[in-house]
């Protein structure tokens, strides 16, 4: 019994390390689809690049971890501004096919590029040394970092729900989401909003790749191979929902820490399962607006 | 002004339709070295065709088509390799009658859906097959594919040989049999009735359309089509493998439709015989860059040459006759 009680302790305590990281990198995808209604599949691309830029931080130009974590923002926040102002901005009102096939093209572009770059192998992490340990809590060992991930996603989080509740341009993007064209006609430029909104989403994914580059390992197939966990989040949470996709996260976290631990024979089987039956209870996801 | 294409075209078959099968046709006997890719390429025209059905003219974007195809070749491989039936015919129609059962029972599911929860729903029923095929190693071979299928005579007379002679010419009549199918339904009130959902679904379901009844129908003949497709390419290999179930093959399959033009018969023709060829030639001599070529056409077609190699065509035939 008090193994499977500290069995229990440990699925929780990796699911819930696990599905921050989905949280932090999907809650960008959730609020930019919900504002411009882009079908962008291409949103692990900016996961995998703030992967990327931590590994190499890292490992070649060994630069201190909270450095390292904070430009896998920055670069890949300005890096999409850019994707945003030379690409994205042909497809805002395109038909959900081209804006499908677009974003399909920008996964082969990058994962070509990942390939040329560094290879097909996986990235090893170099975590410094006092991430390495692990803590002793209540007669259990936790490994340190990812409690490290817990705390700093959970900061993260709380940062990101207080500034869409509490602050102007957060109430902006909640005028967005509920109806463009009226915020539009009041005077909200939604373009500039939506760029602004786009580069943090995009930087926190960046962020939230190079946060769980340890869980989620990092590999040129990193988009294509993640895109179904990403989009079961934002589905399953409800789209343009700032808080639906924690739950979703939260919950694919622990299911499939769960299911990797007691039954790894039927792989990932459950989660779509559950997904499925969850959008067939609520098509609009947990906490969704809009289809 | 555009060239009329879909239904909008005169429905009446011209000669120049007839084009694609001398071409087939002339294959068979001209290059018989090429008969293996070139039954592979047939296979997946029928696939493209299928997905044509469903986006290019239902407009149900889907990313997850290939778990038909998938559970097309997996209820062939299985039924011979593990069963024992080997009458080619007999495969087919098993195959297409799985793949009917599971697109009327996903269509439900999906249709209840719209826009990125149906594309995840896609993506996860495709994912949910693949990951049935991966871990039910018993059955399926998992990760080492399924050996071992035999295929009998067709009609208990030809029999499958080395140099694909055979599985050209059987892939080649399936073909021209479901393109004549689809062919009529599209120029059917059906058919226009499926265009018009893709184009104001709200309005459709306004002047008294059952929406979700037709899409159900046509996700389902679809469904079958790509499970047919799925069961030819079995029969071909005489192997099943992973890579023709779950997310990738379906990325490819709607790559292709795009590339050759979407929304019209031949841009489903068109499309795998480019991508497919082009693969046999660079991706072995390029391998990395493969998935850039791939990638940067893609995004060409997309922003600039919306409607793909044919929709190219197009214009320089309209170009050409304002000009004259």
């Amino acid at each position: 019994m008090d193994s499977f009680l500290a069995a229990v302790v440990s699925v929780l305590f990796y699911g819930v390390a696990y599905g921050m990281v989905l949280y932090v990198i999907s809650v960008g995808l959730s609020i930019t689809m919900g504002m411009m209604g882009i079908a962008n599949l291409a949103h692990g691309v900016f996961a995998m690049c703030g992967g990327y830029i931590l590994v190499t931080a890292l490992a070649k130009y060994q630069i201190p971890f909270p450095i390292a974590l904070a430009l896998s923002f920055l670069i890949v926040a300005f890096f999409s501004v850019f994707l945003d102002r030379l690409l994205y901005k042909h497809i805002y009102d395109a038909p959900e096919l081209e804006q499908v096939l677009f974003s399909i093209a920008l996964i082969f572009i990058s994962i070509a590029i990942a390939r040329l770059i560094y290879g097909t192998l996986q990235q090893p992490v170099m975590l410094p040394e006092y991430l390495k340990d692990q803590f002793t809590f209540l007669g259990r060992d936790f490994p340190a970092y990812r409690v490290f991930i817990i705390v700093f996603s959970a900061i993260l989080i709380a940062t990101l729900w207080f500034g869409v509740e509490n602050t102007k341009w957060g109430a902006m993007v909640r005028a967005t989401v509920d109806n463009r064209p009226m915020a539009q006609s009041i005077g909200i430029n939604t373009k500039l909003l939506f760029s602004i909104t786009f580069a943090v989403g995009s930087g926190l994914a960046g962020m939230g790749g190079a946060l769980g580059a340890e869980i989620i390992a990092i590999q040129p197939t990193y988009p294509f191979e993640q895109l179904v966990f990403f989009l079961i989040v934002v589905a399953v949470g409800g789209l343009g929902s700032l808080k639906g996709p924690f739950f979703a996260a939260l919950l694919i976290g622990v299911l499939d820490t769960a299911c990797k631990y007691w039954i790894p024979e039927v792989g990932a089987f459950f989660i779509y399962i559950v997904t499925i039956g969850i959008l067939l209870w609520r098509p609009l996801g947990l906490m969704g607006k809009r289809a | 002004m555009s060239k009329l294409v879909g239904f909008q075209s005169n429905p009446r078959l011209k000669i120049s339709e007839l084009i694609p099968w001398v071409l087939a046709l002339a294959v068979f006997f001209v290059l018989p070295d090429y008969l293996s890719l070139g039954a592979q390429i047939l296979t997946y025209i029928l696939f493209a065709l299928s997905l044509d059905l469903i986006t290019g003219y239902a407009g149900v974007v889907t990313l997850g088509h290939a778990a038909f195809f998938g559970v097309g070749a997996y209820t062939c491989g299985i039924l011979s390799a593990k069963v024992g039936i080997t009458d080619p015919l007999l495969l087919l129609l098993m195959s297409a009658i799985v793949c009917g059962l599971l697109g009327i029972s996903t269509g439900l599911i999906i249709l209840r859906t719209q826009k990125l929860t149906q594309l995840m729903l896609t993506l996860a029923i495709a994912a949910l097959c693949f990951e049935v095929a991966n871990k039910a190693t018993t059955i399926t071979g998992g990760a080492d594919g399924l050996t071992g299928v035999v295929i009998g005579p067709i009609f208990g007379l030809f029999k499958f040989d080395f140099l694909n002679k055979t599985a050209y010419l059987w892939c080649l009549g399936i073909l021209f049999i479901f393109w004549y199918l689809v062919r009529r339904l599209v120029y059917s009130p059906f058919g226009i009735t499926l265009t018009g959902i893709k184009e104001n679904k709200q309005r459709m379901q306004a002047i008294g359309v059952p929406v979700t009844s037709y899409l159900l129908k046509a996700y389902t003949f679809s469904a079958i089509i790509a499970g047919v497709a799925g069961a030819l390419i079995a029969q071909t290999n005489q192997f099943v493998g992973l890579n023709l179930i779950g997310f990738e093959p379906s990325g490819e399959i709607l790559v292709m439709l795009i590339l050759g033009g979407v929304g019209r018969i031949y841009g489903a023709f068109v499309g795998p015989l480019v991508f497919l060829v082009a693969q046999d030639f660079l991706a072995k001599q390029f391998p990395e860059y493969w998935n850039l070529g791939i990638g940067l056409m893609l995004l060409i077609v997309v922003l600039f040459a919306k409607g793909g190699v044919l929709g190219i065509f197009d214009k320089v035939t309209v170009f050409r006759r304002s000009s004259k």
